[in-house]
């Protein structure tokens, strides 16, 4: 019965797809209606297949719902590579402008390809860590198996829909023009059920738990995905010109729709970005270390300043704009504020290694978490001061503020999520361990040299082209006209693009070890008994 | 009074006092004497139940019984 209501539904949205494609008003549209369509009919197909199944009588339950995590680990190494890979070409698009070709203009010009390559890294990659970290963590932490039966898959499958139709609307000029929201109002509403299907897995696993604490892992996760879904929803309130248009109307305008977008844009990186990836770093570092946190108290008082605190920092995004002072005022003082959790968090998570700090010698894995936290430390610093309206006014619009993103994200995202993939995938894939900690090793350098060749020449760039667009002459005439700028930064965007390539060098070397660890490690011994297929 | 003019007055006033005042209680609910035993109770919550869930919540407890499997 339950079956073919499904097929019903699929054969309605694939056919639904079909026409919308032919009614289509642009190209980002049709191209999304078939891609759903194919999604559809795929999914049909698949269930068809498995009309009449007999149900499977083992008791599941018993187990962890770890399928749904495996194919989190493959998704986040693929979309992780994709993502990086385009930041290397429009590195180089930048640097050299002749990789915009004409034939290629309106696809594959920097333009269209810059959103792709942010929202491949955070919310293909990020988005995938995130989603996996939280399905193993909760079930670990709660003693008891994924809520939710398959619900757990709809999430991870309706994320990589979601995913493909992003990329496929981006490249074709599909975007409602928000930094880090591009998504068109119907992505939009598709992010919104697979985020509430997600809630609802984690509260459900969360609420049917056998042990009696909330791990405070779990809190970080919950106040990402709750917070994320606010944030989402508010911030693209839009009002489609046509059901069969993917262009919408923003329902604010002017400073409000500024200030909306830069709440959400900050706090996409304070609960996507933070929020989110110290829940991983909550578990899987004590988990590597094999000792608990440093400080279970100091984790709590992390979790409600870092709360209270950040959903306030939005407003230094528009220093010097229609925004009024007092506004923004209190962006800066808030962000600064902020100082005191994240190096409290840093702290907390360094000192786990309290006792253990041979490790970082002999344990390449946990050489990656502590980098990954200095990174995190690193970069909370520096934002809040960038925030300071006086340093704003030289660091905005410039290169540094690209140099400080990259930081947190290459830093403190990527180096964490590399880290929790090797530590999943031996576990999963039930290994004795990975294939080659020496290749961990050659990884984490090669991301280390990466990232601080990105950084440094995005400081030297951006602080020189700040200098150089305020720079006055004796009658208060400009002394440099920005096609100069662009000229001055030619060494140091080949530098940045070097530093990119190193990093993504790094990642395909994980890529190779994951592959080896999973094909050719001997199976653990000891492996757990009786475990039904998922 | 306008909505605007009424809502920035409440939120930098009453609203601010009691946000204020709400954090402040929480750190001390972290902080306060006793809480110990629990803390460091969920902070080994971790270690437990690796491999498969807890069969009933007593076990989930039992930290010994899990490892000795």
């Amino acid at each position: 019965m339950w079956d073919y209501l499904k097929l019903i539904v699929l054969a309605v949205i694939a056919v639904g797809a079909a026409i919308a494609a032919n009614y289509a008003h642009d190209l980002p549209y049709m191209v999304n209606a078939v891609v759903v369509m194919l999604a559809a009919a795929i999914t049909f197909l698949w269930t068809l297949r498995h009309v009449g199944d007999p149900p499977s009588l083992a008791d599941v339950s018993a187990n962890y719902n770890d399928g749904v995590v495996k194919a989190g680990v493959i998704a986040t190494t693929f979309w992780g590579i994709v993502g990086f890979l385009v930041g290397v070409v429009i590195a180089f698009q930048l640097a050299f402008p002749q990789l915009n070709p004409a034939w290629s203009q309106g696809i594959l010009n920097f333009g269209r390809l810059r959103p792709l390559h942010t929202s491949a890294v955070i919310f293909a990659f990020g988005g995938n860590a995130l989603i996996m970290s939280s399905f193993y963590i909760v079930q670990r932490t709660s003693a008891v198996r994924l809520w939710g039966g398959n619900l757990g898959w709809f999430v991870f499958w309706g994320w990589q829909l979601m995913i493909v139709l992003a990329a496929t609307s981006y490249v074709l000029g599909g975007t409602q023009g928000k930094e880090y929201a591009e998504t068109v109002w119907y992505i939009d509403l598709w992010i919104t059920v697979v985020w509430v299907a997600f809630l609802l897995v984690f509260m459900g696993t969360l609420m049917s738990r056998k042990e009696p604490h909330i791990y405070v892992a779990n809190w970080f996760l919950l106040s990402m995905i709750v917070t994320v879904a606010m944030l989402h929803v508010v911030n693209n309130a839009a009002i489609p010109v046509s059901l069969f248009s993917s262009q919408s109307v923003p329902v604010y305008s002017g400073v409000q729709d500024a200030m909306v977008q830069w709440w959400y844009g900050h706090n996409a990186v304070g609960f996507f970005l933070t929020a989110g990836f110290l829940g991983m770093m909550y578990y899987f570092v004590p988990k590597q270390a094999e000792r608990p946190v440093y400080s279970y108290k100091l984790s709590i008082i992390h979790f409600w300043a870092l709360i209270f605190l950040y959903i306030w920092a939005g407003p230094h995004h528009l220093h010097y704009t229609a925004l009024p002072d007092w506004a923004s005022t209190l962006g800066m003082v808030f962000s600064i504020m902020l100082w005191m959790p994240s190096w409290g968090g840093m702290i907390n998570g360094l000192m786990t290694l309290s006792g253990a700090w041979d490790k970082l010698r002999t344990d390449p894995i946990i050489r990656m978490m502590v980098v990954s936290i200095g990174f995190y430390g690193m970069s909370t610093f520096e934002g809040p001061m960038m925030s300071i309206r006086a340093v704003n006014a030289l660091s905005h619009y410039t290169d540094w503020t690209i140099g400080h993103v990259h930081s947190g994200a290459l830093g403190w995202n990527g180096m964490i999520t590399f880290g929790v993939l090797y530590f999943l995938t031996p576990r999963l894939w039930n290994r004795k361990g990975l294939y080659s900690l020496q290749l961990v090793s050659w990884h984490f350098w090669l991301a280390t040299i990466g990232i601080v060749l990105y950084a440094s020449s995005m400081w030297v760039t951006g602080i020189m082209e700040g200098l150089m667009w305020r720079e006055v002459d004796a009658n208060g005439f400009l002394v440099n006209a920005f096609a100069d700028t662009v000229a001055a930064k030619f060494p140091m965007y080949v530098v940045r693009a070097l530093g990119g390539t190193l990093f993504l060098a790094g990642a395909l070397i994980m890529c190779y070890n994951l592959w080896k660890t999973v094909t050719s490690v001997d199976r653990k011994s000891t492996a757990p008994s009786a475990v039904p297929a998922e | 009074m306008e909505t605007y003019s009424l809502l920035r007055a409440f939120a930098d006033s009453w609203m601010l006092l009691a946000m204020t005042i709400v954090f402040v209680l929480v750190i001390f609910w972290a902080l306060r004497p006793g809480s110990r035993a629990m803390h460091d109770d969920a902070a080994q919550s971790i270690f437990r139940h690796d491999a498969r869930p807890a069969r009933d919540t007593q076990t989930a407890r039992r930290p010994s019984k899990e490892l000795s499997k």
